[in-house]
């Protein structure tokens, strides 16, 4: 349903030319979760926003590569096909529902105006919908709530608003940025438990971007893990788990609480490079536990490593386990 | 909300009673004595006495200011020495033409500076963005009373289309009314234009690139519908803050322009008044100047209030 | 910092062509400012008088030239009084809480009435003289100076260097000198900018009003006054000393517009970039 083809995105800053998103090839099928994860900076945002064409330009620019949505181009769309993708067939949640919703201007009119937006239909009636959306991502009273204002709202609550005015349309891909980051750690779970009724319910496509592991680990049929603006490695939550073949992705594991299972936490040393002037080799070399003279020169591919699963590192399966093993007894 | 209300209400009281003293200590600290200045120099010693039991001159300051106070809370701000009309009517003659001329320029300005901040948020990538801007520091760099002879050779001398001079209420009918006020009234705005578009552009292109335009963008509507139904309401709430030094700015304006344009309202009868050296007068537009300034700006802050809700509905 | 925006170095150009020009223009000017020409009266602009002639047969250039040292002078003036006057108010206001109360009280008292408005009855009320002009002027704008002084020490005061100045024991006279002052300089210098402008512009008003300078004297002003009457006869007389205000009032403008944008920190990155492409 989606893909993304080589894509490349460029942002142009007082201090040069940032390559937020470098070469990133992936698909998504209909009804399927796909997770992205990486540190901030990583260009995960950015390549969000590309899939609807939303970066502003300038500074952003697309040197290279494409997006499809159903075989159209994104990227090549004019302003009016812009709009018929944008809200009716992918939709977008924000990382922060504190700013994501207009101060000024009541739900149920913010609401409404995302209903309308793709099918204009009788006030009453868009009315009606509103209030069911809002009952469907659990807001309690949507009759009362619909005529209050954002900052009536506590975060969490906000957040559901955001994802019923995505859902507005019945969009077939939501993409949600950072959904959660900005919320309570209880809260957090709540919200993906409703992500997850959605795509039962709606049975839309969704992407989710977030730095935390943990957030896609029971969500995502596939996780796709972004580093300096590309894609180091991808597969299943459980080839990511627990057939880790990039050292990046194992650092990134070590680095949360619980998913590694009870070890100690080892923070990732130094910081990522800089996209302006990448090294000329691996991007992951100059904090890589294992690298090697050759990932300075050489920076791989994604290479397959099983079914479905596919890793960007020089190591093959079976050297990376066995440092591994060396890593963890010492 | 309503705390914060009575707060602000109440703060007039202090603003005011400042207000007041300075207006008097405007006239009692001229040099030498008022008496002697309002009669001239070759009066006789008994009419500036006759003068000065009549104006309670020989009283101390302060005990003078009181008297004047408390006459003036009730209404009562003295009798003009040149027509012998009591100052409060004179005021209330001239205000009618005075109102006109700045709800006129109140009106022109705003349907102009929102449409051009508007128009050039819109077209913020192209070069009219940094030409606007050169424009509007020009405009605020124009001496309104230059303007206006600009204009008055404009249209009144080498293209004849408006009257240069004069006033007709509006009783007497609309078209005639807005005939001869649109001149001035344009000159008035017109310097105040620069200020208010410019303000609005900031406030606009802050909001331009905010998470919740991105929310309004990814729902697919028209990047018109954007601007002018999420960009612009955020931004007006932080323009009204201004507003009150624009009333400001026309409330000074229009006692230039009245004075260009012939039109007989309260700034005409200031400089009349300061010319004849009838002080009271003088102070008593003064105050009343002072008096809507502060009311204005009373206004501005309970709109501001009422345009957010995130303070509406504290 | 400051010159690497061309407007600033446009404005700054502009502004010591003038100063130059009026303070040396007894030496250079091809005709005296006051050289009476009957025969001449109201002629419009020719070679001989680049902006036509007044009423006297005055030449209107050579007396817009000069008429820029009055109107320069109350500028100038007027901006250091009122940045001096309102600056000690701020400081003191945004440093002591005890009498930031009843001081912000007189300050909002004077606020409350426009600017030229003030000016216009302290002009009225003192007599309309030069020295008269530039108290009146200095009284109007003082409160705006105080306001912004006050506003950016209530900022500063609550940083950490200031807190650590105060709990080693320096007095409040150190304090504010040595900490407080030199980080609330930036807004003095730009808001001092605007005043300039302001001022100039305000005693052309009241000039033009027949409230200010001795007609005798000629400013931008007085002889906008004096022209009004010949706007008809002779629209030159009323178009260049306006010019010369626009011209002047412009200059500084942009030079506050670039002062602030200078010393905002949001502009230092992009300021960064500019230099390095310089070189």
């Amino acid at each position: 349903m989606l893909q993304v083809n080589n894509l490349h995105v460029h942002l142009d800053t007082p201090d040069g030319t940032v390559k937020a998103v470098d070469g990133v090839t992936f698909s998504i099928e209909a009804g399927e979760t796909v997770g992205i994860v990486g540190e901030s900076g990583s260009g995960k945002s950015v390549l969000a926003h590309s899939l609807m064409k939303l970066n502003p330009e300038p500074p952003a620019a697309y040197p290279e590569g494409d997006v499809y949505f159903n075989d159209r181009s994104v990227l090549k769309m004019n302003k009016k096909e812009l709009r018929k993708l944008r809200g009716s067939d992918i939709a977008m949640i924000f990382q922060d529902p504190m700013s994501s919703l207009n101060p000024v201007f009541k739900i149920g009119k913010q609401l409404i105006e995302a209903i309308q937006a793709h099918r204009k239909r009788p006030k009453k009636e868009a009315r009606e919908k509103a209030i069911e959306l809002l009952r469907d991502v659990g807001i309690p009273d949507p009759e009362a709530r619909i005529e209050s204002y954002p900052h009536q709202f506590s975060g969490g609550m906000r957040q559901r608003v955001l994802i019923a005015m995505a859902l507005a349309s019945e969009p077939k891909l939501l993409i949600a940025d950072e959904p959660t980051t900005a919320l309570d750690v209880t809260i957090q779970a709540q919200v993906l438990e409703l992500l997850k009724g959605i795509q039962k319910r709606y049975g839309a496509a969704i992407m989710i971007i977030t730095h935390d592991l943990g957030v896609v680990a029971h969500l995502a049929d596939r996780i796709l893990v972004m580093y300096a603006g590309r894609l180091v490695e991808s597969g299943s939550a459980e080839d990511i788990f627990y057939r880790t073949a990039m050292p990046y992705t194992w650092s990134l594991l070590r680095s949360i609480p619980s998913v590694g299972g009870g070890e100690r936490l080892v923070p990732i040393d130094g910081q990522p490079p800089s996209l302006i002037d990448p090294p000329a080799g691996c991007s992951f070399e100059p904090r890589c536990p294992f690298a090697t003279e050759a990932c300075r020169h050489v920076d791989p591919d994604l290479k397959e490593r099983g079914s479905g699963h596919e890793a960007a590192c020089l190591l093959s399966f079976s050297e990376f386990e066995s440092l591994k093993e060396g890593v963890v007894s010492s | 909300m309503l705390t914060y209300i009575i707060r602000r209400l109440l703060s007039v009281i202090p603003v005011m009673f400042v207000v007041s003293i300075i207006v008097f200590m405007i006239v009692h600290l001229t040099p030498g004595n008022p008496a002697f200045l309002i009669l001239g120099e070759d009066s006789s010693p008994e009419a500036i006495a006759d003068l000065e039991e009549q104006l309670g001159l020989n009283e101390p300051l302060y005990v003078q200011f009181f008297t004047w106070l408390s006459q003036v809370v009730t209404g009562d701000l003295g009798t003009s020495v040149y027509s012998e009309q009591a100052v409060t009517d004179l005021i209330f003659a001239n205000f009618g033409p005075t109102f006109s001329l700045m709800a006129l320029s109140m009106i022109l300005l705003l349907s102009i500076a929102i449409p051009t901040a508007i128009a050039i948020v819109a077209l913020r990538k192209t070069v009219l963005d940094p030409i606007f801007t050169s424009v509007s520091l020009f405009g605020v760099s124009i001496p309104d009373f230059w303007l206006a002879i600009l204009l008055v050779l404009g249209f009144g001398v080498a293209l004849p289309v408006f009257p240069v001079a004069g006033y007709i209420p509006l009783a007497e009918g609309f078209g005639g009314w807005l005939y001869h006020l649109l001149l001035p009234s344009f000159v008035l705005a017109i310097v105040e234009v620069g200020i208010i578009a410019r303000m609005l552009r900031d406030s606009m292109l802050e909001s331009v690139n905010q998470d919740y335009t991105k929310t309004a963008r990814a729902k697919g509507i028209r990047e018109r519908d954007v601007l002018v139904g999420h960009v612009f309401p955020n931004a007006l709430i932080p323009t009204t803050t201004v507003l009150g030094a624009t009333v400001a700015g026309l409330l000074g304006g229009t006692v230039i322009i009245e004075t260009l344009f012939t039109i007989p309202g309260i700034g005409q009868l200031l400089i009349d008044s300061i010319h004849r050296r009838d002080y009271p007068v003088v102070q008593g537009v003064v105050l009343f100047i002072a008096a809507i300034y502060v009311l204005v700006n009373l206004l501005v802050d309970l709109l501001y209030t009422f345009l957010d809700p995130r303070i509406r509905y504290d | 910092m400051m010159f690497q925006k061309k407007t600033n170095v446009l404005a700054l150009t502009m502004l010591v062509i003038i100063v130059l020009a009026t303070i040396t223009a007894q030496w250079w000017l091809p005709v005296s400012p006051s050289e009476i020409d009957p025969e001449q009266r109201l002629s419009a602009p020719s070679v001989d008088h680049w902006f036509g002639t007044d009423d006297f047969g005055r030449d209107v250039f050579a007396r817009t030239v000069v008429a820029a040292q009055v109107s320069l002078a109350v500028g100038v003036l007027v901006a250091v009084f009122a940045t001096l006057i309102g600056t000690v108010l701020g400081l003191v206001s945004g440093y002591f809480r005890k009498v930031d109360f009843v001081l912000m009280r007189i300050i909002d008292g004077f606020l409350a009435f426009p600017a030229l408005l003030l000016a216009l009855a302290l002009v009225a009320a003192l007599g309309g003289s030069l020295v008269n002009i530039i108290i009146a002027l200095t009284l109007a704008f003082f409160p705006v100076m105080a306001r912004v002084v006050r506003s950016a020490v209530l900022q500063v005061k609550n940083e950490s260097y200031v807190e650590a100045a105060r709990t080693t024991g320096a007095g409040h006279g150190v304090v504010i000198g040595r900490y407080v002052l030199p980080n609330v300089l930036s807004p003095i210098i730009v808001q001092t900018t605007f005043i300039f402008a302001k001022a100039i512009l305000a005693e052309a008003a009241l000039s033009f009003l027949g409230v200010g300078v001795d007609p005798s004297t000629p400013t931008w002003g007085s002889m906008l006054q004096e022209a009004q009457i010949y706007l008809t006869l002779a629209p030159w007389y009323s178009i260049f000393p306006g010019l010369a205000i626009v011209i002047t009032v412009l200059a500084l403008n942009l030079l506050g517009d670039g002062l602030r944008d200078a010393f905002d920190p949001h502009n230092i990155k992009r300021k960064r970039k500019v230099k390095t492409k310089a070189a």
